[in-house]
Parts: C-alpha cells; structure tokens; sequence
C-alpha cells in the first residue's frame, strides 16, 4: 500500500513495517514536553503510580508561558517543576530561556521522523522540520511520562498546495491567515496538514513554521513539510545526531488537495474573534488600534524581530499607539542586541518583556482592556485570548504589518505606508 | 453504556478553550475553584444550568478548539457535567475527554432542533440518542472500539494504576 512520510514515520515509531489512516497504534515517543501551565501532568504522574520518567533525556519541562511568575500561584507551580526536574533529573528550561517550541529546533532537537509529543496546542509546528508532533493534554502526557509511548489513530494526510511567489511585505503569516479564511478553521481536524508548492520551498525555516504553527487554527493533528536542503542546513548548524528521511510513495493519494496560487496575495488580517475571519489589509485599513504586540511562537522569532526593527529604524510609533515585544526565545534576545534591533525597538517607543510566551498566553506582559483593540503577530483571536475580556479585540497580522500599524495607530499593510 | 438526563443547550461553533475555561484561571490548583469560571467566556448562566437544568450538554461545531488546556474538560466534570452532544470537537479537547472519561458523542441533528430542559437517552456504543418525550431517534457517530475501551476503564488514570499495581505484583 503507498504510504506518505508521516505513516512511514509512525509505523517504525509503532514497530510495524505499515500503518493504514484509521488504524489506532502505539508509537514510541522521542521527545515529551511539559510547559508552565500543566503542573497537572506531575500531579495526575503521581495519581498514575508513576515513579521515574521513562527516559530523562526525552523529557523536557518549559517554564514559558508565565515567565517570570506573575503571581504567586505561578511562582508555586514553577516552584513545583524545579522540584520534579530535580527528582526526575529531567531537563529543565528555566524562566530566561524563552518558548519551548522555539528553543527546540535552535537546539536540533527537532529532526526528520522525530515523534514528539508537547502539552501545547502549538506543537504541530515541529512538522516544518518533518518530524510528527502533535499536542497532548496533561494527564495523556503523565502517561506518557511514564509508557514512553502513546496511542494515536494514524492520520489522514491533507496537501495545501501553495504555488507562485511572495510579493515583497508579505509573509507566511499572510498566507496561513490566506488559507485559514479560504478552508476555516476545521478542515484539518484529525489530520496531517502537509504544506508545499514552490512558496514553501522559497521559504526559510523560520518562515515554514509559522505556516505549520498556524496549522494547529486549521485543526491539524500534525503537519509536514517534506525536509530539503533549507531544513538539513538548518538542522546541521544545531546539531550532528543522525536522522532518518522518510519519502512519501509516489503514488500516495492525499485524502484532499488544495491549490492557491499567492502570486497575487496581499497582507491578510484575521479580524475578531475567528482565525477564519482573514482579508486583506487594505480592506479593513484605518482601524484605530491600542496596541501591537510581536512575539509568541508564531511571531516572536529572529526574523520577525528583525523585520519590525527594520521598519521603525529611525522612527517612533504612534502616539495613544503601544508596542509589546517579548521574544521567542533568548537566543532571539541576544541576536537582537548584537545586531541593534533592540535599540532601534527602544528608540521607537516599544515596550520590551523577557522572553517567553508572553500577552498570546493571555497570561502576562500586555493584556488588553474591554473594548480595547490589539494588533497581534500571534496565532489565536479568540474571545477573551488576551488576558480574559471577551470585549477584547484581536487582529491577527504579519510581523510587517503590526510594524506599519504601530507606526500609524491604525491597521494598516506595510506597503501602504 | 447509557446515560439519560436533561439537556442544557448551546448551539454555537467555535467554542474555543479560552472560552470554556478563560487560560488565566489555569493556574488554580482546586478544580471546583476554577470549575466556578466553567465556560464563563461563552455564556455564564451555562454553569448555573447544570444544577438547575439538566447534565447533558449541547453544543455547536469545532467545540473545544484551541489551546491543549485539560482544564477544558475538567471544569466541565467539576459542574456536573455528565455527557456531552456537539455537532464535532476539537482533537486534543476531545482525547482528553476520552482520557478524562467524559463521554462526548458526535451528532449533526440533535443540536439543532433540540430544546433545553428536554431529556434524552445516550446509548454511547451505538452512537444514538433519543429524545424520551417524542420517541425520535438522532444517529450520531459511534465511538471506535478502542475509545469505548477507555470509556468502559474510566478514563487513562484507572488504566494506568492498573499497569502499576500489576507490574508491583
């Protein structure tokens, strides 16, 4: 039977020679992450009996999403996974270090036919490296910790097809948010979204993970982008450990395949309170907007800093406009030292946080008031995301146009300016 | 398995998990606490209706979408939620209903003509419910065998301190 990347993948991750979508398999785990949020994994491990990790090197704790601790019940939960890390002697990564989802691939943690597993929605972003990731509750996680494996139902796989060329000032954001209003935001439920075409070919890694990040607001279990040169030269910078480079069978038959040319696609927002709500820029330009925040793992990265720094060098953002910036990860941090972006963002009148997940989790570092309007370069819009009121509007964009927009205080495409 | 009561209707798509439990709650470590927040970004008298209407609840497409927050589930069990009807679910909201052991059963009809306080009887392995005053029966999807397996252990925990115990003996 033609078999794509992703069932070759799952099938020696199961231990069989070939798996058919609909089938439920074991699959043995590579890499467990744990973030902030889920001390209910290490609560619901010790409801399981669950003495010692399976593999301590596999498993990774990421105090992320609420860094530094906010309140005290978050410096306690904090508190309580420097103590399991220890006990475990798991790996741990700190309130400094940034997004979990980004710190793995600077790592090369992330490769080829990896089957990872995170308590994260997001975690689907790892399949811009060709791996199979897919986000997993907490206690489904605390078995996990303890089987090191889990069980899935082998995917159907879908083919977004995405042909032509980028036009200068738009990026993969515009075109997940394209994709989002032209297919909504369940026609990947259950499934494999692959992403390819000769736009995620032109694409830098950085870039092919905000396609494949916004995959998780299309419904996808997990996504794929077959690994090329851009992806084994990124992989080799970080690291030299072997992987293996699974093909999809020629004659593999997608379960649906979609096509769009975006030779034409200008800047996409998604307007409140839907990821599917996306349209031009233009057609809603002029909005007054409170504030920008860039960062999250979909927005927060090395080229996204630089793409916005580069757009306000010399200038300042609106006034009765604020700009938040929290950086994906610390790497990010430093870079943006070392190359003045974080001089140029300070000049401009941004306000910058440590990094880590920051106001995307709703949870700290520019939470937006009722009736307030946030421009936002990370991956979710729902009602109340942004710190709890559902009054609260978010405007998802590209990292150029949150850039425009804070210099105007109105939404506005960077190619309007 | 079978599950009779009444229904607490919520026909709406897209209930997104920032909705049914707001993420700032999550660190609450009491889940009756946060359980009081339960599903407070949709519509608050929903908690309340759970004491007063019925345990069953009715909801829309895509529920459950967003984040990977078990709280999700949780705070639906902690206010007395018994099962839950939607026209589809969200894959991660939905496995850890399964592992929470919350029966979710998927029906395009019911939400839409159903009206609240109504009773109804789930038959979960056969994927049927029937409203009890007309005697009308909506077909909806019948969990694999592999879900009804996990339902019928009560959830991931129970199967997994059976492993334990067994493996200590």
């Amino acid at each position: 039977m033609a078999m794509h990347a992703v069932h070759k993948m799952l099938a020696a991750a199961a231990d069989k020679t070939e798996v058919r979508p609909g089938e439920v398999i074991t699959a043995k785990i590579d890499l467990a992450g744990i973030n902030d949020v889920y001390l209910i994994v290490v609560r619901s491990f010790k409801e399981m009996l669950g003495e010692k990790v399976w593999d301590v090197d596999k498993v990774h704790i990421f105090l992320d999403h609420n860094a530094p601790a906010s309140d005290l019940k978050v410096a306690e939960a904090h508190k309580a996974f420097r103590e399991f890390a220890e006990e475990q002697g798991c790996h741990i990564d700190d309130i400094n270090e940034g997004i979990g989802h980004n710190l793995l691939p600077e790592r090369g943690l992330v490769r080829p036919g990896n089957i990872i597993v995170i308590t994260d929605s997001h975690t689907p972003i790892h399949g811009a490296y060709g791996a199979f990731a897919a986000g997993l509750g907490a206690t489904d996680m605390a078995a996990v910790l303890i089987n090191g494996s889990t069980w899935f139902r082998v995917p159907d796989v879908i083919n977004v097809r995405l042909d032509g060329k980028l036009q200068d000032g738009v990026m993969a954001k515009d075109a997940a948010l394209y994709v989002l209003g032209q297919l909504g935001s369940e026609f990947g439920t259950y499934k494999v979204i692959e992403f390819s075409g000769s736009v995620v070919e032109a694409l830098s890694m950085e870039e092919r993970t905000v396609l494949t990040v916004m995959a998780t607001e299309m419904g996808a279990k997990s996504t794929y982008i077959k690994p090329d040169k851009t992806t084994i030269d990124d992989i080799r910078r970080h690291t030299d450990a072997p992987f293996v480079v699974h093909e999809t069978d020629p004659d593999f038959k997608y379960a649906e395949e979609y096509v769009f040319d975006l030779t034409n696609l200008k800047s996409q927002v998604a307007v409140p309170h839907s990821v599917e709500n996306a349209r031009d820029v233009d057609a809603v330009e002029g909005i007054p907007i409170n504030q920008v925040f860039v960062g999250s793992c979909t927005g927060g990265k090395r080229y996204d800093i630089e793409v916005v720094a580069k757009a306000l060098e010399g200038k300042k953002i609106a006034p009765n406009t604020r700009l938040v910036v929290t950086m994906a990860t610390k790497d990010v941090l430093k870079e943006s030292i070392e190359k003045g972006y974080y001089q140029i963002l300070v000049d401009a009148g941004a306000t910058i946080n440590s990094p880590g997940c920051g106001a995307c989790s709703g949870l700290l570092g520019g939470i937006i008031a009722a009736k307030e309007r946030c421009v936002s370069t990370a991956n979710r819009n729902f009602p109340g995301r942004m710190g709890g009121s559902v009054e609260a509007e978010v405007y998802l964009t590209s990292p150029l146009t949150a850039a425009a927009t804070a210099l105007t205080g109105k939404l506005i495409s960077y190619n309007k300016l | 398995m079978k599950i009779s009561g009444k229904v607490v209707v919520y026909n709406h798509d897209n209930i997104s998990t920032d909705q049914i439990i707001p993420g700032p709650y999550g660190y609450i470590q009491d889940m009756k606490e946060m359980a009081e927040h339960a599903l407070e970004g949709a519509d608050r008298t929903l908690r309340q209706r759970f004491r007063t209407v019925g345990n069953i609840f009715v909801a829309g497409s895509n529920f459950g979408c967003g984040s990977s927050r078990e709280f999700a589930v949780i705070v639906l069990k902690e206010s007395g939620v018994q099962a839950v009807i939607v026209k589809s679910a969200a894959r991660i909201w939905y496995r850890n209903a399964v592992n929470l052991g919350l029966p979710v059963l998927f029906c395009p009809t019911l939400p839409e003509s159903i009206k609240e306080g109504a009773e109804v009887e789930i038959d979960l392995a056969a994927g049927t419910i029937c409203e009890v005053a007309t005697g009308v029966i909506h077909k909806g999807e019948a969990p694999s065998d592999f879900i009804m397996g996990m339902y019928k252990e009560g959830g991931i925990k129970p199967m997994m301190r059976k492993q334990a115990l067994a493996k200590r003996d």
